[in-house]
């Protein structure tokens, strides 16, 4: 490839100023702030404050009025960045389009922790929006000083503070290139919501023109001066032991640069990107073989022969055991949930650069945060001499790959000069980002004579955790250096209900390994652990004839969760049902049913009611959600619309992880290494979804990007049953369970 | 041995050298031509982020060799409209919202594209039918079918 046609420089749009020793970030509107991260690699800025506790360490403005909120918090493309500058614009009265925002980069934003669990508003905006109102009273004390007026005689309008008399200082003039040198008060007063004119509103998301035109910077596009391509060469099996590496045939490649090893770890640069791919695939190495996974179809019993090193009780209210070994009635059920990957669609793709013992490292990482300090560890530096910065890449849904390609970019690049990019394939994606661990759930439940529920008792099957939410970097265990052990995320969130039964127990057997190793995927464990919850409450309403709808209300005791069941069943017009097929719904081939679920996130937060309805194809075994009801109740909604489109994501994304998804593996390795061999929803399938939004402005604003994914499974499941009469305890639904299901009814 | 070859992309000539002909379009687009429209999602003709129209046809450009593209006319997402001469796909996406993280949407927009040229008006069935070939993992897909029926009425 012609080297001087290759990729141009990025760093032409921004400039960073420095004004009054704090550092301003000037932009071009709407534009992302990569090339500006990448200038202050050359490490000449004044320090920015980076604490939680000050109001620099999330919000400049500067000479020209416009405003910079500095978030920790990232847009996975789930519309968090618009969200979060209709949050400062509203409190600090400034309009949309004078706001920027920098996201998840170590030296510019604070630590907010990972962008996990759907808090990026009930945390990160929150936290944005103290700042902007502390940093609003303190324009309006100093405008107050100088005009010599009392502060509560002004108000603020349009980027600027007003007086009475019409007098207005803009807030450049006040601040403009300063720093605020201000701890966030924890106690400021905000805005009255009854007088948001932004916060509320469907605003636009900002950056949706440059993504439908081609013009939008995606990690993938990243490009720097100089930068070479490296692809990575992975093991055949999941413990590969690295013996010769023969690269001959890899050097006659015009364009190759250099075979690089490092322990069981194999790479090779070239100058430019298809030269690296045709020197991966002309690399001729020897692996050990390796043949440790348990055979696919043993996975269940694998599992519950695991070793646990710890059990968890996760709820004990009263005495379930005692009182399900004396229970006039009991019923039992196990559920399960296979092995996922994440499924971006973009394979994960990393730049790094060494600079002088520093490391700098461009990634599309949801915890640059966490991932400095893994590359610290990795390196064994101090976490000061690495700066990583997000830029947005394919939706990563959890904890994918774009880590262990920004630690690949990293080990790789630290035998360069120059910047080097790596871009993963897709079978590296599909075999080697962790995985959603396998869940297993025994339940049973006691019945009394009046058919009452005494006694919920579940166990659940799953891998341990360590305290902090993190993947172990593929790259430093390949390469013998040092690792921090993978968490699966909380899984075991959701293993306690929130039913009100007399008695229940829940534990849960941390297991000392799993297949592959674990990180959390979109709503991790509380995905998994609702869909056991809420099949098996509709199997005790079904066994007490009770329409499972009203048997859920009245086994709350929750004003916000009986609304939100309410409104679903108004919304998807719910007719009572005493079993399956009680209202002879389909004919022919194609049986029709209607399934109900609910969750309150985590036990605390934002509630969700779900109506699915389904066709199931009983030749075929085909089933098709053909629509989806949502009640959503997530207190104050910051952008309706963008609330709409995660619940309707949700939907699609979990209605495809129910249907179709399990990952397939041999003794060696994953056998699923595409879209081929592991298929997901096409657009025939994908439901519509229909949606109503609770919306509660004197509430605290809590997150969508992950519960409505919880009672999909679970919905879907009962509106299999109500079509049907058969129980789908297993994900994927695949028409082989169903068909067997239906032999057995 | 290097080749060069002139391709034709969004209606300006552009001379690439490549060594291997065999080279897929996709990365000449995004590392010679420097287009970020067309996205490397498998690169097996599996998920469609890398559709570009190539004599008029959508095709998968990780899948096709630059040197099968000389002298056809290539169009990318970047060729069929900008900011402020938005194609009435381009519009109707901004309109319908109709991106989350929008690593698909330019095979999306180039897919419908391709519908719209051979079906004016295309039911909600059959713009799902022709998008079946596309992935999108965000759960886009409801707005998506929107989109593409607003950008045929406009259209129309």
């Amino acid at each position: 490839m012609d080297a001087t046609g290759m990729d141009s420089p990025s760093i032409d749009r921004r400039t960073f100023l420095l004004a009054g020793g704090a550092m301003v970030v000037s932009f071009a509107s709407g534009a992302s702030t990569n090339a500006a991260a990448a200038v202050a690699a050359k490490g000449h800025v004044a320090p920015k404050s980076l604490s939680l506790s000050e109001v620099d360490g999330f919000l400049a403005i500067g000479a020209d009025g416009r405003v910079t909120v500095y978030s920790g918090k990232v847009d996975l493309g789930t519309g968090v960045r618009t969200a979060l500058m209709q949050i400062a614009a509203e409190e600090l009265d400034t309009p949309l389009e004078r706001i920027d925002v920098v996201q998840g980069d170590t030296l510019l934003t604070p630590d907010q922790g990972a962008t996990i669990s759907s808090v990026s508003i009930s945390r990160g905006g929150v936290e944005v929006r103290r700042a902007a109102a502390t940093a609003r009273a303190a324009l309006i004390e100093e405008s107050a000083r100088r005009w010599t007026l009392p502060a509560a005689s002004l108000s603020t309008q349009a980027g600027a503070v007003v007086a009475a008399d019409g007098r207005r200082l803009a807030y450049g003039e006040l601040i403009g290139g300063r720093q605020f040198a201000l701890k966030v008060d924890a106690k400021v007063r905000t805005k009255d919501p009854a007088t948001y004119t932004v916060v509320g509103k469907p605003v636009p998301r900002v950056d949706i023109p440059a993504i439908v035109t081609g013009r939008f910077e995606f990690m993938h596009d990243f490009r720097l001066p100089g930068m070479l391509h490296a692809r990575v060469v992975r093991p055949p099996t999941m413990r590969g032991r690295l013996g010769e590496v023969d690269d001959s045939a890899a050097k006659r490649i015009p364009g190759y640069v250099a075979t690089v090893r490092h322990g069981n770890f194999l790479a090779v640069v070239a100058r430019d990107e298809w030269a690296s791919i045709r020197a991966a695939r002309a690399l001729r190495a020897e692996w050990a073989n390796w043949e440790g996974l348990p055979a696919m179809d043993r996975l269940w019993d694998e599992v519950r022969r695991t070793p646990v090193l710890r059990d968890e009780v996760t709820q004990n209210v009263g005495k379930a055991p005692e009182v399900v070994e004396k229970a006039a009635r009991t019923l039992r059920a196990t559920f399960d949930f296979a092995i996922h990957t994440h499924g971006s669609i973009g394979p994960s793709c990393a730049v790094a650069q060494w600079t002088d013992g520093n490391l700098h490292c461009w990634s599309a990482s949801q915890q640059t945060h966490e991932l400095r300090r893994q590359l610290a560890d990795m390196f064994s530096l101090p976490a000061e001499q690495v700066r990583c910065s997000y830029i947005e890449g394919s939706g990563c849904y959890g904890r994918n790959g774009h880590e262990d390609a920004a630690a690949d970019a990293a080990l790789i690049a630290r035998s360069f000069k120059q910047p080097v990019r790596v871009q993963w394939s897709r079978a590296d994606e599909h075999v080697w980002d962790p995985k959603g661990p396998p869940t297993l759930i025994d339940y049973v439940a006691a019945l009394d004579s009046l058919g009452n529920v005494v006694a919920w008792s579940s166990e659940a099957w799953i891998p341990a955790g360590q305290s902090v939410s993190r993947a172990t970097l593929v790259a430093a265990e390949h390469a013998g250096m040092p690792v921090d052990a993978s968490h699966p995320g909380s899984v075991q969130n959701h293993l306690a209900i929130q039913y009100r039964f007399p008695n229940i127990r829940s534990v849960a057997h941390r297991l000392a390994h799993t297949p592959f190793r674990p990180s959390w995927i979109r709503t991790p464990g509380r995905m998994q652990n609702t869909f056991g919850n809420e099949v098996f409450i509709d199997e005790l309403a079904h066994a007490t004839g009770v329409d499972p709808l009203m048997f859920r209300i009245r086994a709350l005791d929750d004003r916000r969760g009986v609304e939100a069941l309410e409104r679903v069943a108004k919304l998807a017009a719910w007719q009572p049902r005493g079993g399956p097929n009680a209202r002879g719904g389909g004919s022919g081939d194609v049986l029709r049913g209607r399934g109900v679920s609910y969750v309150k996130y985590e036990l605390v937060r934002t509630y969700v009611a779900a109506v699915a309805e389904v066709e199931v194809n009983r030749k075929t075994g085909h089933v098709r959600v053909t629509r989806f009801f949502v009640a959503h109740d997530c207190g104050q909604i910051i952008n309706p619309d963008g609330l709409k489109n995660q619940i309707e994501g949700n939907v699609v994304q979990t209605a495809s992880r129910a249907l179709f998804e399990e990952l397939r593996f041999d003794r060696s390795t994953v056998t699923s290494r595409d879209w081929a061999t592991y298929p997901i929803l096409r657009f025939p399938d994908a439901p519509d979804v229909v949606i109503d939004l609770i919306d509660r402005p004197r509430e605290a604003p809590w997150g969508a990007g992950e519960p409505t994914a919880a009672v999909v499974p679970s919905a879907i499941s009962n509106a299999i049953f109500d079509a049907t009469g058969v129980r789908m305890r297993s994900v994927p639904f695949t028409p082989a369970k169903l068909l067997e299901g239906l032999r057995r009814v | 041995m290097a080749h060069t070859y002139a391709l034709r992309v969004n209606g300006r000539t552009t001379r690439v050298t490549v060594d291997d002909p065999d080279m897929p379009l996709l990365y000449a687009l995004r590392n010679q031509v420097g287009l970020r429209g067309p996205q490397f999602g498998c690169g097996l003709g599996q998920c469609g982020a890398c559709t570009v129209q190539l004599g008029g046809q959508a095709v998968r450009s990780c899948s096709v060799p630059v040197s099968a593209a000389a002298g056809k006319p290539v169009t990318t997402l970047e060729g069929i409209g900008d900011a402020g001469r938005l194609h009435p796909l381009q519009q109707a996406f901004i309109d319908e919202q109709a991106v989350q993280c929008g690593y698909c949407i330019n095979g999306m927009i180039m897919q419908a594209k391709a519908l719209l040229e051979r079906n004016r008006s295309p039911s909600d069935e059959e713009i799902r039918a022709a998008l079946a070939g596309n992935l999108c993992r965000c759960g886009t897909h409801v707005r998506i079918v929107r989109a593409v029926k607003r950008a045929a009425s406009t259209m129309a």
